[in-house]
């Protein structure tokens, strides 16, 4: 680390006693990097072993990296903490500009303790940390209202990043997110609803400064080869183009995209929720990341008529992205275009994880199908698969929480067959949501040993495209090193902060190159020590909370419908995380 | 003949900030302090991004509010900051419709150079450096 780098300067809020101090840790990014690394140390330290994840004792911890502000696609955010949706290690990841407005700020990491009596707003500018008042805040019925009155208030427009919760957060929903930017999230895992459970509606983070680089002219070099790698890039031209959502036409005629609950791999109205038809009839712009050429952000322009008033439009700019799309749309039947968007923008305004509302609604609406639930227990909410209509009143509904089916909804689709039946096909893993792909066998393990249970732990599912394209058999034992590997991998990414979608142009020897400029010396085996070292510590958190791969559910319907690679098997899955288990308790912490 | 940053498409601006950093980086430092060009959301992205940037007056009021003589209007448009002169006043800043000049965390003032190393590094677009054409900018 170079003289004046501020990235080793943890700050610490004490929301509980409305302090806050800033200390010098240079052992941790020495010894983790940064993002998940540093985040995971942090939380071992801070977090009680039996901490009550809505109490004041949990703490959350944003980490970023080395590479922040001095590189391009290096401008995410890791939070940590512990998941009130899982019950053990929660860990989401956002960009939009709050990367790079903590490090400019003067800051590597930021740790948030205790629980403010009364609703509270923070501001983080340089070395002040302010205690804002937010009880007028508190209650306001869309995310966006919160995030548009701080910008009018608060200072540093352009150089800020601006976090905060909607009323699922508030009302504690296990799965509320936190936004920043109105587009980004900390979707997974339930940070939202930590930050309720703190009365901590928002955070504004301010940050403008020059860091050191160790070479100026190695700098500019590493720079622009950088740079030019990346927006020549076909892959990255794609994210530009299309976005995420390229993926729907693609996994649709493998035959891997949820539909109806996943009781289809294929959704016949797929073509008019593909990235190509929503950027042709109703992309309106496209944003990207601070310090990001690639702009995978896409906004659809909606105009949508008033109800009463003739002649009144409005026209809304709505983020989506390909697991939108899969949860809220195959997922539910939802094939047109505007309700699709619609409940989309209830999500958001809500805050709410939109892979976790669509998997509890979809469970929802078969368990109605089937007679398990009522329409007294949905409140008079008919769900059926496609009406728009019905899904955005139970969107509310699961933040209002009339009745013990809101209640258990607002809870996880595991919580809500728990209680009410269904486990069969509640499309849950270690407690989480499946995201959209219906792969084969390891996507699913990917899912299941993933350490957030998220694709994005291992992504499984690219190792089962992977093997269909190469004709390789889909479950032999290797998947599970391929794994295993990727996710390793994947944690010195984390812990460096860069996007996934750049993972190909950040290469070990060009990483290795970009850490000299920041005055780090890290080979590959060092990165991949620290890499394997961070998994550890967050499996050793993970057991700590009791988590056990042994008592995971596999819901049947995974086994019913089949995959690109054939039914799955479920003797095979079992075998493949029986070894898992074996490998992971093999290599204490 | 003198050179101007020309903002040839703001619709196109994705927000990206790659044009600040690429400014800033001038210095031979990372991050985004001590640079003259700024990028902000127009209350919100979702309504899109202005870009902050001198545009070269002919006239250049930035210039006639120095009391010092700081900034010499340029032949061809536009001013140049003598070093040593400025007091950090702000006048300049006040006097710029624009808001074009940003200061460092010093509180010195900082005025674009007319380099167009942002214009390099924006990917979209955006920005493009161009020769000041008199006959033009009359019509504008």
């Amino acid at each position: 680390m170079l003289p004046g780098d501020p990235l080793a300067r943890v700050l610490t809020i004490d929301l509980s006693a409305q302090r806050f101090e800033i200390a010098e840790r240079r052992d941790l990014f020495e010894e983790s990097l940064g993002g998940a690394g540093v985040a995971a140390r942090l939380l071992d330290e801070e977090c009680p072993r039996d901490a009550d994840p809505l109490g004041p004792e949990n703490p959350i911890v944003f980490a970023v990296g080395p590479l922040v502000d001095l590189f391009p696609l290096a401008s995410k955010t890791v939070a940590m903490f512990k998941s009130p949706h899982t019950g053990n290690l929660g860990e989401s990841h956002a960009g939009g500009r709050s990367a790079t407005s903590i490090r400019l700020a003067g800051y590597g990491a930021i740790v948030i303790r205790g629980a403010s009596p009364s609703p509270t707003y923070l501001v983080i500018d340089g070395d002040r940390v302010q205690f804002h008042d937010a009880s007028a805040l508190w209650g306001l019925q869309s995310s966006a209202t919160v995030g548009r009155v701080l910008r009018e208030r608060e200072a540093g427009s352009g150089h800020r990043s601006i976090l905060r919760i909607g009323p699922a957060g508030e009302r504690r929903v296990s799965y509320a997110g936190v936004i920043t930017e109105t587009y980004r999230h900390f979707g997974r895992l339930g940070l939202g609803a930590v930050f309720g459970s703190k009365r901590l509606k928002a955070i504004v983070i301010v940050g403008r400064r020059s860091l050191p680089v160790a070479d100026p002219v190695s700098y500019r070099r590493v720079y622009d080869a950088l740079y030019e790698a990346a927006t020549a890039s076909a892959a990255m031209r794609k994210y530009h183009d299309l976005g995420t959502p390229m993926n729907v036409l693609p996994l649709n005629e493998l035959g891997a995209l949820p539909t109806r609950n996943l009781r289809e791999a294929r959704f016949d109205g797929a073509a008019a929720i593909s990235g190509e038809a929503l950027a042709e009839g109703l992309l309106g712009r496209r944003l990207a990341c601070s310090h990001c050429p690639v702009a995978c952000i896409h906004l659809a322009a909606l105009r949508t008529p008033h109800p009463k008033e003739p002649y009144f439009y409005k026209t809304s700019m709505l983020a989506y992205d390909y697991e939108l799309i899969y949860a809220l749309g195959s997922l539910l039947g939802v094939g047109n275009p505007e309700n699709l968007l619609l409940l989309m923008d209830e999500v958001e305004a809500q805050g709410l994880d939109a892979i976790s509302t669509g998997v509890s609604l979809a469970w929802a609406t078969e368990a109605r199908e089937r007679r398990m639930v009522s329409d007294q227990d949905l409140d008079g909410i008919r769900l059926a698969w496609g009406d728009g209509v019905a899904y955005r009143d139970a969107v509310r509904r699961i933040v209002s929480q009339p009745t013990d089916l809101y209640h258990a909804l607002a809870r996880g689709v595991a919580a809500a067959a728990a209680a009410f039946g269904g486990e069969e096909f509640a499309l849950a893993f270690g407690g989480n949501e499946m995201a959209g792909y219906h792969t084969g066998p390891a996507g699913y393990l990917g899912f299941l040993v993933g350490a957030r249970h998220s694709h994005l732990d291992n992504a499984g599912y690219a190792i089962d495209q992977k093997r269909l394209t190469a004709g390789l058999p889909a479950a032999d034992d290797a998947i599970i090193d391929e794994i295993v590997a990727e996710e390793e991998w994947r944690q010195v990414l984390a812990s460096l902060v860069v996007c996934f979608f750049a993972r190909g142009l950040y290469a070990p020897d060009v990483l290795r190159d970009a850490l000299a400029c920041a005055g780090i010396e890290a080979n590959e085996a060092r990165l991949r020590e620290i890499g394997a070292d961070t998994l550890t510590r967050k499996w050793a958190f993970k057991r700590h909370c009791g988590f056990e791969l042994a008592s995971m559910r596999l819901p049947e319907r995974i086994f019913e419908t089949p995959s690109p690679s054939g039914t799955i098997d479920r003797s095979v899955v079992k075998a493949h995380l029986r070894q898992f288990a074996e490998r992971t308790t093999a290599t204490p912490p | 003949m003198a050179k101007r940053l020309s903002i040839l498409d703001v619709d196109r601006c994705v927000g990206c900030q790659l044009c600040i950093y690429a400014c800033a980086r001038r210095g031979g430092r990372a991050g985004t302090d001590g640079a003259r060009i700024d990028v902000r959301s127009a209350g919100g992205m979702r309504r899109g991004f202005v870009v902050i940037v001198c545009r070269a007056c002919d006239d250049p009021p930035c210039a006639r509010a120095c009391p010092v003589g700081a900034l010499v209007p340029r032949d061809g448009g536009g001013v140049r900051v003598v070093a040593g002169q400025c007091t950090s006043c702000g006048a300049c800043q006040a006097a710029c419709p624009f808001g074009a000049i940003q200061r460092d965390s010093a509180g010195r003032p900082l005025v674009c150079v007319y380099c167009g190393t942002c214009a390099r590094y924006c990917p979209h677009g955006v920005l493009a450096l161009e020769e000041i054409e008199r006959s033009d900018d009359a019509a504008r």
